[in-house]
């Protein structure tokens, strides 16, 4: 479900930033593990990831991890409220079946969650649709007909979704390529990330 | 064998060094040994065989622990001409999975087996007839002390990796709760925390098969000279049907009769009653009926929170340090992924280092013992990254 392993993930850095050193982190569609292997290196994270397709399980226990093989559509009942300091879940909300479901239980297990997502709002994506295409794009490098991606959103979207349902965003940071965009981000930023808590 | 690309082996007729051969040992040991019964055996053999070298620093050690029906002889073959490996051979061996190149891999016959460990069908040294009826029940913590007593004796502080499916699935989580210090890592395949009632429900039955048998005397069938053999094939038979998944027999068997036609008769007609009455009738041939008893007995009794106040899996996995695999199958009924998913579910709760897999199989429990490329690959690349550690 993540991105091709070719892009160059510059959320990661944002998420890493974000994670304080030596924190308990639980990583929602883990993929490969590459995020997950960022976080433990660079900020001795105590890390375990969540993964569906067997190709990513294994391509984790390569790499040492420690990875969950278990449906997020299901729920995150093998979880303790309040065990991890961090959920992650990186490029992978808009592939979910269950939104809402997913959130509520990222911050019932985490004492925050972090997520980070295309934004369908992005530019580019805007003049595809203009000219009468659905919209391809590094950041949603799939065709219409092969996307995993159910439930695009843009930045405006999810800041309204937190709100109605109470849920403090403590920053924010979106991004287009390296850059961060601090100016009409709901345009100009390809990617947003986002470190929510319970309200 | 030539190193290099050699013409086909015409008239090469050096053994086959890929070959694995290998010959039980067997270990005496003369100390009581206090049962969680409270019955105490004077002394008592265990039967084992040995893959690999051991490392000077005796750090590359692998315990295997068996199932229900299984023994010391988990891989390659005891001699040039034998043509049956051990059970876990597709899993271990030279360049396996489990590479017996890199590790040096344990396996032993349980207390209470019939395979050369003392058990039922052993002489009593204090009557000079087989125990039979009086052999004590024996439990998976007993195991568990049995094995730390040979691993003394083989000078192994501390195991790589203790590895087990289904029952011996079970004596790996028993180890890293009782020896927390002794084991590394644990590879927890294909097994529950504790059975559930429907598990001793199907041990019931089998127990009873062989309790009602004529030819059971009471468990002292030996002075008889006969073998509760009715008993011990319907036990196998009810197994056998827990073992594999309904979609799994029902490609393999389906509704095929062998001879085309109905008979109107309670000969075998149809493949699986055939199936079942093989494997029955060879297991009957071949297996212990109380070792039989005892094993189920020793399954029904596991339970690591028994001992615990408040009962929970994951206050019993406090005492824990090992890192663990935990891997299940999907079409696994009798110890479901359900099942395992309580264990990583207690590991996870003590923050405890976990990898869970299940894999999509279709042979019900019986997967553990087969091959898959995911599951192998798995456990290979587990294996790898416990040597990449030491």
């Amino acid at each position: 479900m993540n991105m091709t392993n070719t892009t160059v993930r510059h959320d990661f850095e944002t998420i890493a930033a974000w994670v304080a050193p030596g924190s308990r982190v639980l990583d929602l569609g883990c993929g490969d593990g590459t995020l997950l292997k960022y976080l433990t290196d660079s900020r001795q994270a105590r890390g375990y990831g969540v993964e569906i397709a067997d190709a990513n399980i294994l391509a984790c226990v390569k790499k040492g991890l420690n990875v969950i093989q278990n449906d997020l559509d299901a729920g995150l009942s093998g979880f303790e409220a309040d065990s991890f300091d961090f959920v992650s879940l990186s490029q992978t909300l808009q592939a979910m079946r269950h939104i809402e479901q997913v959130i509520a239980e990222m911050l019932r297990v985490g004492k925050q969650a972090i997520v980070a997502f295309p934004n369908f709002g992005y530019w580019r994506h805007r003049m595809q649709v203009l000219q009468g295409h659905m919209p391809v794009s590094p950041n949603l490098p799939y065709q219409w007909f092969d996307t995993p991606n159910i439930h695009l959103c843009t930045v405006k979207d999810f800041e309204a979704f937190c709100a109605q349902r109470g849920i403090r965003i403590l920053e924010r940071v979106v991004m287009e390529g390296e850059r961060e965009i601090g100016f009409l981000p709901n345009i100009r930023g390809s990617v947003a990330a986002y470190r929510i808590e319970r309200g | 064998m030539a190193k290099f690309a050699a013409p086909a082996k015409i008239h090469d007729n050096r053994p086959d060094m890929s070959k694995l051969i290998v010959t039980p040992q067997t270990a005496r040991f003369e100390s009581p040994l206090t049962l969680k019964s409270g019955a105490t055996l004077p002394s008592y053999e265990l039967v084992y065989e040995t893959y690999g070298t051991l490392n000077a620093g005796k750090s590359n050690a692998i315990l295997v622990c068996h199932a229900l029906s299984g023994n010391h002889h988990v891989a390659g073959v005891h001699s040039e001409h034998d043509k049956r490996p051990g059970w876990w051979d597709n899993m271990i061996g030279p360049g396996k999975p489990i590479d017996t190149g890199r590790f040096f891999v344990i396996g032993l016959n349980n207390l209470g087996g019939c395979h050369g460990s003392t058990g039922p069908s052993s002489i009593n040294p204090q009557t000079g007839k087989p125990f039979g009826a009086s052999f004590p029940v024996v439990t998976v913590e007993d195991w568990v002390e049995t094995q730390a007593r040979l691993a003394d004796r083989l000078g192994i502080h501390q195991f790589a990796a203790i590895v087990g499916g289904s029952l011996g699935g079970m004596q790996v989580l028993q180890w890293s709760i009782n020896h927390p210090d002794r084991l590394r890592h644990a590879l927890v395949i294909a097994a529950a925390p504790r059975l559930t009632a429907q598990n001793i429900a199907f041990n019931d039955v089998a127990r009873q098969a062989i309790l009602t048998d004529p030819d059971f005397h009471g468990g002292d069938f030996y002075a008889h000279g006969v073998v509760p053999r009715r008993g011990l094939r319907i036990a196998r038979m009810l197994g056998h049907i827990t073992y594999l998944s309904d979609d799994a027999m029902g490609e393999k068997f389906g509704r095929i009769l062998r001879t085309g036609a109905y008979n109107f008769g309670y000969e075998v007609e149809f493949e699986i009653e055939s199936y079942l009455r093989y494997q029955g009738d060879k297991f009957a041939d071949s297996f212990d009926a109380n070792t039989y008893l005892l094993m189920t007995k020793a399954l029904d009794y596991f339970d690591p929170t028994h001992h615990h106040q408040h009962g929970s899996l994951s206050e019993t996995m406090q005492a824990a340090r090992a890192k663990f695999l935990v891997i299940s199958f999907s079409t696994d009924w009798r110890f479901s992924p359900s099942r395992s998913r309580e264990i990583v579910k207690a590991l996870l709760d003590n923050n405890l280092d976990v990898s869970y897999a299940e894999i999509t199989a279709a042979h019900g429990h019986d997967a553990f013992l087969m091959e898959d490329p995911q599951y192998h690959n798995l456990v290979r690349a587990y294996m790898e990254r416990i040597v990449e550690e030491a």
